[in-house]
């Protein structure tokens, strides 16, 4: 873990960073939104803050654009302090979730909005709304009206919108949120390719943990206004810092447990069930020795069945409780003679049928749990 | 036996084919028929009399003869009575502009910038005047205007000479803009409170000022509003008798002045009032008809 933090701190040097937020501090009629977060988004990366409805994501990203003003602490783009200055003067764009589209205008003259406002010449301007159009693949629908387009062709306008005026960084409030299961992994597809041949900077609030992993070069996670981790999708799911993280980033086997001395490597947590789990131990633990702590194990880290590795230190017996079929894959869930219920993901690989009631065995590494602080 | 529903009288009887359609031939009758009846009476009758002793000067109403036929469409082309429709047409063009003008800040403030908390005591504040009578308000309107009234003593106060404000143009303004302007703010604050700020706040991001916003978003957004308030204002100025009557005089006459004249003043023409009528009632027509195509239904 602080070997992760010194490489980030290494790369922060000699990146130039679009966006920075400093001990930025959000206070709404006496509630605090934004408590205290440091922020820094390199030029060119896809940035996700991720977190649930309430978290302060949208505040944080209504910051950058200006709509908002922060209490305390100070928002840069490229360098450049944001205090007082108004969002129309900010050199960012946003896709709304709500598009936010003009109803009186054409897609044409949605997309022409932010060009006119800054006069800019008339064959500048129709080549570049007409590009824009091209980019987003709505070029054939510019003469329509909002009105007449579906959920992912406003989307589509709402991005052109923005990119047309080639902002510094784009900014990205749910941009997916209201579109349905299939067009939304249609557009998560697209955004990828525009992020990566623009090579402009991208922002994006959501609350899909899915959406960030697969689209994210750095995901900040957010849970009642403060940043709780900032890393790449790999390190947020394999190696969340806290029980919230691992909690809301995929599925976990959370269990309250106490540490004993490091031995080595491992370490052995009891649970309050008595249940004796070797796990690694992350570096937090190591400086700074807690003994409470909860154990995570993701469902899909444990196997069924027996082994004979010598490496694998958890090995437990116990009963099928349930079976859930989920086509690629089942969910089980074994009940263990201390009375602790592990969930197990298993992809679908041979058509064996496990029964609820049938003993088995589960096991997985002490590398696969973690222990968290409470 | 214990399956049975618990209230009998749910268990809708079984009501033969020819009995349903009765009830849904009657059915509209017994809803509509009240009120249709009422407007037959009251307002189609008339319409149709008054149409009737325009083109057909009838002994039955005891009204002295005048010319026949289509003579009195033909009459309202005199210059006398045309520039009575002018007038009225630029009084209730004027009024609706200068509703607009004054009504639209207010009703702007109210909706995007007052406190929440204040919004409806400010409505409030406005739709007051409409409580008392609109021929009361007339008349304190020239208690103000009249040579020694309340304008002329605050013009002396400031050591302006006094003006002659009654019985003028813009004594007619005044008052019929004081009348119809609440009607302008509610319709206008109920079209801007509907706005998406969201919209301002995409303009903004665009690169737009408040300014800019305002002519390019905000505007072309309640255009809807705007419409439907200026139309309701127009209908109701080009009809309205009593304030151009009391406070503009007899050289400020309008169409209803001279359709009143017809019929129940010293000219006494039954013929040409009806035909002047026809033609407000076909301009009143077609401004409604407007107003439910572009104005904004919500607002109204």
């Amino acid at each position: 873990m602080s070997q992760t933090v010194i490489q980030q701190d290494v790369a922060e040097t000699d990146t130039m960073f679009d966006v920075e937020l400093r001990k930025v501090f959000k206070v709404y009629n006496g509630e605090t939104a934004v408590r205290n977060i440091d922020l820094n988004i390199r030029q060119g990366e896809f940035f996700s803050i991720l977190g649930p409805s309430g978290c302060g994501k949208t505040t944080t990203l209504r910051m950058i654009a200006g709509f908002e003003e922060p209490t305390g602490g100070e928002v840069l783009i490229r360098g450049q302090s944001m205090a007082n200055v108004p969002p129309y003067k900010r050199p960012v764009n946003t896709v709304f979730q709500s598009y936010a589209l003009f109803g009186h205008m054409s897609v044409w003259d949605n997309v022409a909005f932010g060009l006119r406002l800054k006069d800019c010449p008339k064959s500048e301007l129709q080549q570049r709304v007409g590009e824009s159009l091209e980019l987003v693949k709505m070029d054939s629908l510019a003469r329509r009206f909002p009105a007449q387009l579906s959920g992912g062709q406003q989307q589509r306008v709402a991005l052109a919108r923005a990119l047309v005026n080639r902002p510094t960084v784009v900014l990205l409030d749910e941009p997916l949120g209201a579109l349905d299961l299939k067009l939304r992994k249609e557009m998560q597809l697209e955004l990828t390719t525009l992020h990566r041949d623009l090579g402009v900077t991208f922002v994006m609030v959501t609350h899909d943990q899915e959406e960030a992993l697969s689209l994210s070069d750095r995901i900040a996670v957010m849970n009642i206004g403060k940043i709780e981790q900032i890393g790449t999708p790999t390190e947020i799911y394999e190696q969340p810092c806290t029980a919230f993280i691992a909690d809301f980033i995929g599925d976990t086997n959370l269990m309250p447990a106490e540490l004993a001395t490091l031995q080595g490597e491992t370490v052995e947590a009891t649970t309050r069930s008595g249940l004796k789990i070797w796990v690694k131990p992350q570096a937090l633990f190591k400086e700074n020795p807690t003994r409470e702590v909860l154990v995570s194990i993701r469902p899909e880290k444990i196997q069924l069945g027996s082994t004979d590795s010598s490496e694998i230190a958890n090995r437990y017996d116990g009963t099928l409780k349930h079976v859930m079929y989920l086509g690629n894959h089942t969910h089980y869930q074994v009940e263990l003679p201390s009375g602790d219920v592990i969930t197990v993901f298993q992809t679908n690989r041979s058509s064996e049928q496990l029964k609820p009631g049938m003993p088995i065995q589960i096991y997985w590494s002490a590398s696969d749990s973690l222990a968290l602080p409470v | 036996m214990t399956l049975t529903s618990p209230n009998p009288n749910l268990a809708e009887p079984a009501i033969p084919g020819w009995q349903r359609t009765l009830r849904k031939l009657l059915q509209p009758v017994i809803l509509l028929g009240p009120s249709g009846l009422w407007l037959l009476l009251l307002l189609v009758f008339p319409t149709l009399l008054i149409l009737e002793l325009s083109l057909i000067p009838g002994a039955r109403l005891g009204n002295p003869p005048g010319p026949y036929g289509i003579g009195n469409y033909i009459e309202i082309f005199k210059p006398v009575y045309l520039q009575v429709i002018w007038r009225s047409l630029y009084f209730a063009l004027g009024t609706t502009l200068f509703c607009l003008l004054l009504g639209f800040p207010v009703a702007y403030w109210i909706a995007l910038k007052a406190p929440s908390r204040w919004r409806n005591l400010l409505l409030v504040g406005f739709i007051l005047p409409l409580w008392t009578s609109s021929l009361l308000r007339a008349y304190a309107w020239i208690t103000i205007l009249r040579p020694s009234g309340l304008l002329n003593s605050l013009l002396g106060f400031f050591g302006l000479p006094g003006q002659e404000w009654l019985n003028r143009t813009p004594a007619v303004f005044i008052g019929m803009t004081y009348s119809y302007l609440p009607y302008m703010v509610l319709i206008l604050y109920a079209s801007l409170e509907k706005l998406d700020r969201r919209l301002l706040e995409a303009a903004s991001d665009l690169g737009a000022t408040q300014q800019q916003s305002f002519w390019r978003v905000t505007v072309p957004q309640t255009m809807p509003g705007i419409a439907a308030g200026g139309l309701l204002v127009l209908i109701a100025t080009l009809g309205d008798f009593a304030v151009p009557e009391l406070l503009g005089g007899a050289s400020s006459m309008t169409v209803s002045r001279l359709i009143y004249n017809q019929f129940l003043g010293a000219t006494r023409n039954w013929g040409l009032g009806s035909s002047i009528s026809m033609i407000l009632i076909l301009g009143v027509s077609i401004s409604i008809a407007l107003l439910l195509k572009y104005g904004d239904r919500d607002a109204i």
